[in-house]
């Protein structure tokens, strides 16, 4: 599993993909969290990241997408899927290294975005006592992480359906944005108004708001890691599906 | 057997790709898969792999089936596909390191210096395969079959790309890779199976129509001998018909040649003469002509 890892890593590191998902991650939400006037943290007077962290996940369906429009697809389009597949590596070995490596590339495009809480903790007036709220915050990183996992899990899903990067991509946006609002506008629709909260429990904004507020519940650590086995499961079903 | 195929069916929709084909490969032999586009070969191959199922019979490398025991059976495989697919991003050494990687080589960089050297590759091995010409590319893909030193090798038309001085290096490489190890190899050129295959297995529509050594498919489908013959003049040779040992009596590309379908070489030869001497022309030239494979294939998969 390890080598098929290195071997995406390695790919995203030469196909410039990493420098660009990077790049204009940091690029759009620096902008949100530090320059435009309606959001930016200096013109609000909060010590929050909450700019960063409401704006990344939309950023992040553009750019995970990118991200993993190719794994498959690729694969697919080249016929390299054959020399993968016929080496002794079983079919689990190849999807996790997949997402694997998609999630280690949206992992470190956040990494660097704690320079943000560095520089917002110091900008505090008293940052011993009137600093950044560190518990929220954690809970922000790591609901950004788990909410990149499933969005991973639903690029690496898309592009095993297709050997069309475009359609992949364009499939996983569709997905992703989905699953992240689409269940709380449906929970203002009359007819769910009876279940409007458990139709929202159903999208990734509610538990991921849920988790921000610094409250890490187990409940929504298993939405988040249910999720992504489900989507890695349908990726493994339709990736075996050649064999039917 | 290396290679045992048993009833092997595939079913793609209505078609069946591959219909009912059983034959077996004995270590140490190359064998050509010989047969015209979407005959199956490259779905039997396919289905050796593992990359497919078959819709139903086995397939079977080294006695262990390839469906049950996909992953023993692709560790001592090695596969070149059609079309040879390749990661055009990638550095020569690179893949053929990830490749030994995957295929749980040890010493993988040094395996991969190895093959670079024996596949000639020594020059390219610091560029992109995307950067490579197509015989070059062929040569990567024949080196990622080769680099875990598999017990079985099944290449997918490996000299498509070729120039003819390649063509005789990687020929001759096959054929010193098959003194130990089993290959079957696909191709639609005729005059590389007489090169390099010990034995031919002809398939057409999914069936296979012939199976058997190169050196007596020859004898298998040829019904005669044809001579070649060619006169210093003109001559009327519709005579010859009343001879029951010749068959057929047609044009040749010179003029007044002809190519005579026999029986009996010798009594066709001595009756031509006969009438060269009492018409009073000269033979120029005349020689025994083998039916070549290319014939023999136009034949069975007609």
């Amino acid at each position: 599993m390890w080598i098929i890892y290195k071997k995406e890593i390695r790919s995203f590191l030469s196909s410039l993909i990493a420098y660009i998902v990077m790049g204009v991650f940091l690029i759009v939400t620096g902008l949100f969290t530090w320059i435009f006037k309606e959001t930016s943290v200096p013109d609000s007077g909060y010590a929050t990241l909450d700019p960063l962290f409401s704006i990344a996940p939309m950023v992040f369906i553009f750019l995970i997408s990118a991200i993993t429009m190719r794994s498959f697809s690729e694969e697919k389009k080249m016929g390299t899927i054959e020399t993968l597949t016929t080496r002794p590596v079983s079919d689990w070995d190849i999807i996790l290294s997949k997402y694997f490596a998609g999630l280690t590339l949206v992992i470190f495009s956040i990494l660097p975005t704690l320079l943000y809480y560095y520089s917002i903790n110091s900008l505090a007036a008293n940052p011993q006592d009137t600093g950044i709220d560190s518990g929220a915050t954690l809970g922000s990183y790591i609901g950004l992480v788990l909410l990149g996992s499933i969005y991973v899990a639903i690029g690496t899903l898309s592009s095993s359906i297709t050997e069309n990067q475009i359609v992949s991509f364009l499939l996983s946006m569709f997905l992703c944005f989905f699953f992240f609002l689409a269940f709380d506008f449906l929970s203002d629709v009359p007819l769910f108004k009876n279940a409007d909260i458990s139709t929202e429990w159903l999208g990734i904004n509610f538990h991921y708001r849920s988790i921000s507020k610094g409250v890490i519940d187990s409940r929504d650590i298993m939405y988040f890691i249910s999720m992504t086995l489900l989507f890695l499961g349908l990726t493994k079903l339709i990736f075996s599906s050649r064999k039917w | 057997m290396s290679i045992r195929v048993q009833n092997l069916t595939k079913i793609y929709g209505q078609q069946k790709a591959v219909d009912d084909i059983s034959f077996e490969i004995p270590q140490g032999s190359i064998v050509g898969f010989l047969g015209p586009n979407g005959a199956g070969k490259s779905t039997t191959m396919k289905i050796l792999t593992g990359f497919i199922p078959p819709s139903s019979g086995n397939a079977y490398i080294e006695g262990m089936d390839v469906e049950t025991e996909s992953l023993k059976t692709r560790r001592i495989t090695g596969y070149l596909p059609e079309h040879n697919p390749l990661y055009l991003d990638m550095y020569v050494k690179e893949y053929l390191v990830f490749m030994a990687e995957m295929n749980q080589v040890k010493h993988a960089f040094k395996r991969a210096d190895d093959i670079i050297e024996l596949t000639g590759l020594t020059l390219e091995k610091k560029k992109k395969i995307g950067a490579l010409s197509k015989g070059y590319r062929q040569r990567v893909g024949i080196a990622q079959a080769l680099i875990h030193d598999p017990k079985i090798l099944i290449l997918d038309e490996p000299t498509s790309g070729f120039d003819p001085n390649q063509l005789g290096v990687i020929r001759s490489l096959i054929k010193e890779i098959g003194k130990e190890k089993t290959v079957l190899l696909s191709t639609h050129i005729m005059q590389e199976v007489e090169a390099i295959c010990e034995r031919i297995i002809i398939i057409d529509k999914g069936k296979i129509v012939a199976d058997a050594d190169t050196a007596s498919l020859h004898e298998l489908n040829s019904a005669g001998v044809n001579i070649f013959v060619e006169f210093s003049d003109i001559i009327d040779l519709q005579f010859l018909h009343t001879f029951d040992f010749i068959i057929h009596v047609r044009n040749g590309h010179k003029p007044h040649s002809y190519i005579i379908e026999t029986s009996d070489s010798q009594r066709c030869k001595i009756e031509l003469n006969k009438v060269a001497a009492s018409r009073q022309i000269y033979i120029l030239e005349q020689r025994e002509e083998k039916e070549n494979l290319e014939n023999i294939f136009q034949k069975l998969t007609q």
